[in-house]
């Protein structure tokens, strides 16, 4: 009686799994999301750049000197999602701020180089974000989150 | 005024159906011997309303759906082409997203109507959560035809609802990623939400079925709410409710066409004649009206996760209202103080919806704040102690006394207990 049910129970998952799964990203949406390769030499310093990878929007930002030392001028125990500077950016590659253009709010893309930290400032729900990304102040509740990148070398980056 | 009790098909035709299908029955004891208390009054033509305009918005869909293409490239495109090529296309598509304002508007009348007359008490609870499944399902589905214009509205909309479900914890960013189909919404999340607001509409019907069955098994309320006892206290459907019912879909009909044909964007939002950009995010995300109250519950709270569980919980607590309302009488009418804080309870959900539409900054934020308190304290706290607490006047023994005993007192001669009466 039991082993009927089980088996029916196994074979009624077996025939829903393709009908949930098909939802799921397609293998050309997986492939379109490949790793991109982006030249940072154009970019000039104080100058931030948007480049799309899997669909989203990525920040680049190419911050001045008084930006990163602001960034690591912070009680990092007081921040709402505590994260020092030197864990969002690459050893040696401070200057280069690479984010994923997302308010981790409600999903829209925050404005670059604006709210009173000079950071970034999402206009939907007033969401404030410091030179290095982080949540200050607003709905907000997670800092900008890093896609996945490496240095290929000192002036190009990939991302993915 | 009574119409014969059982159908007695006159035509041959008829006959011939009927013993095979006995569909003229259904149709004649349902809609026209079917009893109905004659005491109701225009609030009661509501629902209707809304049958007609799930018709309107079932046929202007279904013609729309010949000539829209549901592809990022293309679906914008495609909609300006039913605006300017397509024959009366702008009439189709002005109609179908006027419709959908107006029912909404037919919907919240005919909730509020509940509301005031006690329509969810003993024995019509499950008549009323059949109510709230309908008005979810219309919720789902306004929000997936207004994404298939692809216009900046429809995909940030897209994209901030999605997101919504990212505050469930462990499991909600990988459900966002199934319901986007991608990493983003995209051509997946469009194609999707095309097939679905296909469908749901006809999961509507059956629901909308459902739910006039349930209401023939216990009959109307009526606004007095004390149930007809006598046959005298009731009327055929047809012709009385009828034509009640006709006259006012006539008017709201005139309601909706002044919006089609004089101001038909007025509903809408400009934004949304820009072509989606995944780049940039507009200046004021708002949903449409009839989703703004439900959008400045949403922002009033500082917590994303509490906040999405706060929307939620605004749909979800209309469910439990028979259980909330602990009072033993249904109308408002015989409630003067429930009265008061029901007259209220609506002035917040009208305020809410006008903050909704507001940057969620200073005191936008403030009164949003005390309308969402309200709006939850009127159905957790408010339904559940007025009922024991409040002193209600006291309720009529019959309907035939609720209606004739008020004209004694005003001093007239009560008129004939009904007006033509055949043999």
């Amino acid at each position: 009686m039991i082993a009927t049910g089980v088996v029916a129970g196994v074979g009624a998952v077996a025939a829903l799994w393709p009908l949930v799964e098909q939802m799921n990203p397609d293998a050309s949406t997986i492939a379109a999301g490949a790793p991109i390769e982006v030249d940072l030499t154009p970019i000039a310093e104080g100058q931030a750049i948007k480049v799309f990878w899997r669909s989203k929007p990525i920040f680049i930002n190419h911050r001045t000197k008084k930006q990163i030392e602001d960034a690591r001028n912070v009680d990092v125990a007081k921040l709402p999602d505590p994260q020092p500077d030197s864990a969002r950016v690459k050893q040696g590659h401070e200057q280069w701020q690479v984010l994923i253009a997302i308010c981790t709010h409600l999903g829209c893309i925050p404005l670059a180089d604006q709210g009173p930290f000079d950071g970034y400032f999402c206009p939907c729900h007033g969401s404030v974000y410091d030179t290095s990304g982080r949540i200050r102040q607003g709905p907000a509740p997670l800092n900008l989150a890093l896609p996945p990148y490496e240095f290929i070398s000192d002036t190009k980056i990939r991302i993915g | 005024m009574s119409a014969p009790a059982t159908y007695k098909p006159t035509s041959a035709f008829m006959r011939w159906i009927e013993r095979r299908l006995p569909i003229g029955g259904l149709v004649y004891s349902s809609f026209v011997a079917y009893p109905t208390p004659r005491n109701l009054n225009y609030w009661w033509t509501f629902g209707g309303i809304l049958t007609f305009m799930l018709a309107v918005q079932l046929l202007t869909g279904i013609v729309l759906a010949m000539h829209y293409t549901a592809q990022v490239d293309l679906a914008f495109d495609s909609v300006e082409h039913i605006m300017r090529d397509v024959n009366y296309g702008w009439l189709l598509r002005y109609l179908h997203a006027n419709g959908a304002s107006m029912f909404f508007l037919a919907a919240y009348i005919h909730m509020f109507r509940g509301m005031y007359y006690g329509s969810y008490k003993e024995p019509r609870e499950v008549l009323w959560i059949l109510g709230v499944i309908l008005l979810l399902l219309m919720i789902m589905t306004g929000f997936l035809g207004y994404v298939l214009p692809w216009g900046q509205m429809s995909f940030w909309a897209a994209t901030v609802i999605t997101n919504l479900f990212s505050a469930i914890p462990l499991v909600g960013e990988g459900i966002v990623t199934w319901l986007w189909g991608g990493y983003a919404v995209g051509n997946p999340t469009l194609n999707r939400f095309y097939a679905l607001h296909y469908l749901l509409p006809f999961v509507i019907a059956g629901v909308v079925v459902l739910h006039v069955w349930a209401l023939h098994v216990t009959g109307q309320n009526n606004p007095d709410g004390i149930e007809p006892q006598t046959e005298n206290e009731t009327v055929a459907f047809t012709p009385y409710a009828t034509i009640k019912d006709s006259f006012l879909m006539v008017v709201f009909s005139i309601l909706l066409a002044w919006f089609v044909f004089y101001i038909p964007s007025f509903l809408g939002h400009p934004d949304n004649y820009i072509p989606a950009n995944p780049s940039v995010t507009p200046t004021h995300i708002v949903p449409e009206w009839y989703y703004l109250p439900f959008y400045a519950i949403l922002r009033a709270i500082p917590n994303k996760l509490i906040g999405v569980i706060a929307l939620a919980a605004s749909i979800a607590v209309l469910a439990f209202i028979p259980w909330l309302d602990t009072s033993k009488v249904r109308s408002a009418r015989y409630r003067p103080l429930y009265r008061q804080f029901f007259w209220v309870f609506v002035i917040v959900c009208i305020g809410l919806g006008w903050l909704g539409s507001k940057p969620p900054e200073g005191n936008y934020v403030v009164f949003a704040r005390i309308f969402t308190a309200y709006y939850f304290i009127f159905f957790l706290v408010i339904l559940p102690v007025l009922g024991k607490v409040e002193r209600t006047k006291p309720v009529p023994a019959s309907i035939s006394q609720a209606v004739l005993g008020k004209r004694a007192l005003i001093g007239a001669p009560a008129p004939p207990p009904s007006g033509t009466q055949s043999a």
